[in-house]
């Protein structure tokens, strides 16, 4: 199963090596002709501002934007989560939109105040979650579903194929979020 | 909940990855930097370029400064304070800067000892020459590195160097027994568990950024192609002569590094560069990488 990771800026090395650990075929994109044959993409963290920048101009945003309408599975997290978002609470722009939550971006305010904790999930337990600079999910649209939370705001969403982190699972040793978007992307 | 844990730290600066850090000392040039795509910037008085031409004693920049730019941008903010100077770190750090540059641009303020930047819940950059500096600003806690390059030159030799040097010497550690290890360490002066570390990975624990001398795009390109995580772009912006085209264009070719067909059409009528110096040509007592 060979599975996209955006790779214009951002922690791109962490997701592939997660997706590799089981057993996913994990290629970088950074060309509209690596998005041929995907069964799943991957935004990476990193800074949206950058990322988004890059992604213009570099010819990529409607073959991106292409491929979410039609539904290819894809895991967003951190900036890839504000990337996907339909709404940006504190900042003048809209990246993909293809995801029903309203986010406030670096929420969790400035690094001295990131963190680590854990967190709980639907259906696989009590997963470790890495903070930094977070988004924040202020709203949820009706076909959200909200798989994790901390402190009473949801950190995980799930809109059919669609996966939402603020946290950083590709910072941990803990490879159950990846599993489990590679079972949305058709693996058995 | 956990703050400051080193993994916030050292997973924070693998969101760089890809990036190009930039130099600024307004808040005008910070949102211009942000504009053209920069993952972060280094908020400063003066940009490397002025400190070696006007010399005198090279400070941490002045808090209102540094506010100032933090309020108007949205990425992350570094700030520089001088190598072994615990209160400017605690300076920056109380006033919420990302990250902190430990660096040799501004004037030394320990002749004995770096920060031991455990301490600390904000995050450290330190730049090295070779593995041995490496490993020891690893010891005391950095969560990234970057080459020390010769800042404020243009000019990229000493980036390459020092990137070359530190590529050859892990290579070689990979292949070494332990015993050679041991030995390795002494010469390098370095913490044996810290090469141990190394030598498994195969490559440095943390991100290692290039800088030092970055000024065009096709510099940016040349040290991701020797294996540099991204890049810090010092006087090589705001000193040329058209500063928004330049960052465009050294973001794109940061990422597209291995791309010369995208490489030549962003290095087109980019005006100017900073003037460059030769490093031959600088006395000896004037160069910053030896601090």
């Amino acid at each position: 199963m060979r599975i996209g990771v955006l790779a214009v800026q951002g922690a791109v090395r962490e997701h592939i090596l997660s997706l590799t650990r089981l057993g996913a075929e994990a290629v970088p994109v950074r060309n509209p002709e690596d998005l041929r044959g995907l069964a799943g993409l991957v935004l990476p963290g990193g800074e949206s501002t950058a990322q988004w920048r890059l992604l213009s101009r570099s010819g990529l945003v409607e073959p991106l934007r292409k491929a979410l309408v039609e539904g290819l599975p894809t895991l967003g997290t951190c900036a890839g989560l504000v990337l996907l978002a339909k709404e940006i609470t504190n900042w003048p722009e809209r990246y993909f939109g293809v995801l029903d939550v309203a986010v406030e971006r670096n929420a969790t305010g400035r690094q001295v105040d990131s963190f680590e904790a854990t967190v709980s999930v639907d259906g696989l337990g009590e997963v470790p979650a890495v903070f930094i600079r977070a988004p924040a999910i202020r709203r949820v649209g009706p076909g959200v579903k909200v798989l994790g939370e901390y402190e009473n705001v949801p950190v995980l969403v799930q809109q059919g194929t669609l996966l939402g982190a603020t946290f950083h699972p590709e910072l941990t040793e803990d490879l159950r979020l990846h599993e489990f978007f590679l079972s949305l992307c058709g693996k058995e | 909940m956990q703050k400051g844990t080193y993994r916030v730290k050292t997973g924070f600066a693998e969101m760089f990855k890809g990036g190009v850090i930039m130099d600024v000392t307004t808040p005008e040039q910070a949102q211009i930097a942000e504009e053209a795509g920069a993952v972060a910037v280094m908020a400063l008085e003066r940009v490397p370029a002025d400190i070696r031409a006007q010399g005198g004693v090279a400070r941490m920049a002045d808090p209102k400064r540094i506010k100032e730019i933090m309020r108007a941008v949205s990425i992350p903010v570094m700030a520089k304070c001088r190598i072994g100077h615990i209160a400017e770190a605690r300076i920056l750090e109380a006033l919420g800067v990302d990250f902190v540059d430990e660096s040799e641009v501004l004037t030394p303020a320990d002749p004995f000892h770096h920060i031991d930047k455990w301490q600390f819940k904000v995050p450290f950059v330190c730049g090295c020459r070779d593995l041995g500096e490496a490993c020891r600003r690893l010891a005391e806690g950095a969560a990234m590195l970057r080459t020390k390059g010769e800042a404020g030159t243009g000019n990229v030799v000493e980036a390459v160097r020092h990137m070359r040097i530190l590529n050859d010497q892990i290579r070689r550690l990979k292949e070494m027994s332990r015993a050679e290890l041991v030995t390795y360490a002494k010469e390098l002066g370095a913490p044996v568990e810290i090469l141990e570390m190394i030598q498994e990975l195969g490559r440095l624990p943390v991100v290692n950024f290039a800088a030092g001398g970055v000024a065009t795009p096709a510099d940016a390109a040349l040290m991701r192609m020797l294996g540099a995580d991204g890049v810090f772009v010092g006087s090589g912006i705001f000193k040329s002569e058209n500063p928004e085209k330049r960052a465009r264009a050294i973001v794109l070719a940061c990422t597209y590094y291995d791309d010369p067909e995208l490489l030549a059409k962003v290095s087109e009528d980019l005006g100017e560069a900073m003037p460059g110096l030769e490093i031959e040509k600088i006395p000896e007592q004037a160069l910053m990488q030896y601090r």
